[in-house]
């Protein structure tokens, strides 16, 4: 257990007495991958939230790397080895691909240390790598504004990846994507899984199949079942969740 | 780029040369423009590219004015002596504030700083608490109303409603010699320059980088790693300190500053410049104003009641058809259905 990347120890979020995430207990190792999915308000969202910062547990803890990170800013968080994609694509329209990929690869993130224009060789190497990886160098000098869709979420894998972090937070990276996008993303995450760890949100069973990672499904802000794919396919309390039936024990 | 530099470098000789083609009275207005220009450049560096709308850089532009008044007004009262109006109030002694600004040095120094640390401080505190868009506006606004409000009140101390004038000398240099304003012409040409070259370097560093995207998204920046609240205090101060030179180099060029200079309606017309000039863009910061001031001028001399209505519907137009100012349409002309860059939200 010390040698957890993140440990989510009992973690209660609620608004206004409305628990999205109640008594949650979570861990995973360096370099794994873990998929997440549940209906909607299960607390996939918040969870990933609660993690970043963006919100803070009522109760209970985050730890990363064996540090409580509960109350840190969200910038020391993501400093920290942290990198959240969020669910509606977060790319900086006005600014270039290259560039949105630039500003998530730098390293020292120190306001006086960007009164710059020199650019590091590793962080060159590392932008043209990404850019490589998300099949977007011919559209480097585009604003990312010019993008298509399914590009765009793909810029924003690209800047997250580029952050290499150690924990990677992938919300719904798919959506929107055509069958083939998916795929290519799909492999993507399996190809990155040992040197970064993965926790994705989704919707989609096939892509989920294709990520071939252990599953966790959420409800009502608990954990209602984990397992493999297959595992959960089979499982009855959450077919009875997905079909909308009363659960009688969890 | 190359073809840039070389348009630039025309506009400057230009500019240089203008003491040789320019009437007397035309060339004192360009010159008093010129100086208004830079705190242009610094609205368009905090609101064109940050997205921080400031409707209150009177009050730095203020503190720069006031800063190089007071040392004049000691200057010129000679050792011993109060200025003026202390001793029309009946004031018997000096305040010791104004006690520093007998140093030409102090001065200088205080012209760069007190803005600066105002500006910064003001943007620390506001931007901690996450506050930005219309709000920050407003605040701004409210700034500029009180310090108006403030300095008129405190008439014995500051001049009140007419100000610090009368100034005969700038550090030893008769201010109505020809020679002092063709230097003073010269040494505000010079500062524009530099600030405009700065500036365009600091917008092609990371830094100009990190402030568009903070711009773009100040929580996805955030959730990157980066503390926005640094970069934007910065280019706050930045703004500060050229609206407080400006201030300076105008009380030199005008031989006052006053209330009617520094408050609401001055602080938001240095907005409208850039506004119609084009926000995005450095060289339409400095086009704006001089368009808009030489445009000031002219109506004003030839429909003394109509400039407010002009300004008024300049400001409309703008913000309504052409969000991207003059130099937005010029690259209209030039590349068609490319001019779309700035968004036509005032504050994000």
């Amino acid at each position: 257990m010390s040698a957890a990347l993140l440990e989510v120890d009992h973690v209660t979020v609620s608004y206004d007495g409305f628990k999205a995430l109640d008594d949650f207990s979570f861990a995973m190792q360096p370099g794994s991958v873990h998929v997440l999915i549940g209906p909607n308000g299960a607390g996939k969202s918040t969870l990933l939230d609660t993690i970043i910062g963006r919100v803070r547990p009522t109760q209970g803890r985050i730890v990363f790397k064996g540090e409580n990170i509960s109350a840190l800013p969200e910038f020391r968080i993501v400093q920290r080895g942290i990198c959240r994609k969020f669910q509606t694509p977060g790319v900086l329209d006005e600014l270039s691909v290259e560039a949105n990929v630039l500003v998530a690869a730098t390293r020292d993130r120190r306001s006086w240390r960007s009164l710059t224009t020199h650019r590091s060789q590793s962080e060159r190497d590392r932008v043209e790598e990404v850019l490589d990886t998300i099949g977007l160098s011919a559209k480097r000098a585009l604003p990312a504004a010019q993008l298509a869709h399914g590009e765009r979420q793909w810029l924003e894998i690209g800047m997250v990846v580029a952050s290499d972090s150690d924990l990677l937070l992938l919300d719904e990276p798919a959506a929107g994507m055509t069958h083939r996008e998916a795929e290519l993303t799909a492999a993507l995450i399996r190809s990155l899984a040992g040197r970064h760890a993965f926790i994705v949100i989704d919707h989609d069973m096939d892509f989920v199949e294709q990520i071939a990672a252990p599953v966790s499904v959420l409800h009502m802000g608990r954990m209602l079942a984990q397992g493999t794919v297959e595992d959960i396919r089979i499982n009855p309390a959450v077919a009875a969740v997905y079909l909308g039936r009363a659960v009688q024990s969890v | 780029m190359r073809g840039q530099g070389l348009a630039y470098g025309l506009i400057l000789a230009v500019l240089i040369a203008a003491p040789l083609y320019a009437p007397p009275y035309e060339l004192s207005l360009l010159g008093r423009f010129l100086a208004f220009a830079i705190a242009a450049l610094g609205i368009s560096l905090i609101w064109g590219t940050a997205g921080m709308l400031s409707l209150g850089q009177g009050v730095f532009f203020a503190l720069g004015g006031y800063a190089l008044a007071m040392h004049l007004k000691l200057a010129g009262a000679g050792a011993g002596e109060l200025p003026d109006f202390m001793q029309w109030s009946g004031l018997d002694h000096l305040p010791w504030w104004w006690e520093p600004f007998r140093s030409p040095v102090v001065t200088f120094a205080a012209i760069l700083l007190l803005p600066g640390i105002a500006a910064a401080l003001l943007a620390f505190l506001v931007f901690r608490r996450r506050v930005s868009g219309a709000y920050f506006a407003i605040i701004t606004q409210a700034l500029a109303l009180a310090a108006a409000t403030f300095v008129i009140s405190q008439q014995q101390f500051t001049g009140g409603f007419n100000g610090l004038t009368g100034f005969s000398d700038v550090f030893g240099f008769a201010l109505t010699d020809s020679h002092t304003q063709l230097a003073l012409y010269w040494i505000t040409l010079g500062t524009l320059a530099v600030t405009f070259a700065g500036l365009r370097w600091l917008l092609s560093s990371r830094f100009g980088t990190l402030l568009l995207a903070i711009r773009d998204g100040e929580n996805r920046v955030r959730f990157l790693g980066y503390n926005p609240l640094p970069f934007k205090v910065l280019a706050f101060a930045i703004a500060g300190i050229l609206a407080g030179v400006s201030g300076a180099l105008v009380t030199l060029d005008l031989g006052v500053i006053s209330p009617a200079m520094f408050g609401v309606v001055p602080s938001i017309e240095m907005v409208i410049w850039v506004a119609v000039g084009g926000r995005a863009s450095l060289i339409g910061a400095v086009l704006g104003t001089l368009l808009v001031n030489f445009g000031k001028d002219w109506v004003s001399s030839a429909f003394p009641d109509l400039w407010l209505y002009v300004v008024g519907l300049a400001f409309i137009l703008v913000v309504t058809l052409a969000p991207s100012g003059v130099v937005g349409i010029a690259k209209g002309w030039r590349r068609p259905g490319l001019s779309r860059r700035t968004p036509p939200v005032l504050v994000e």
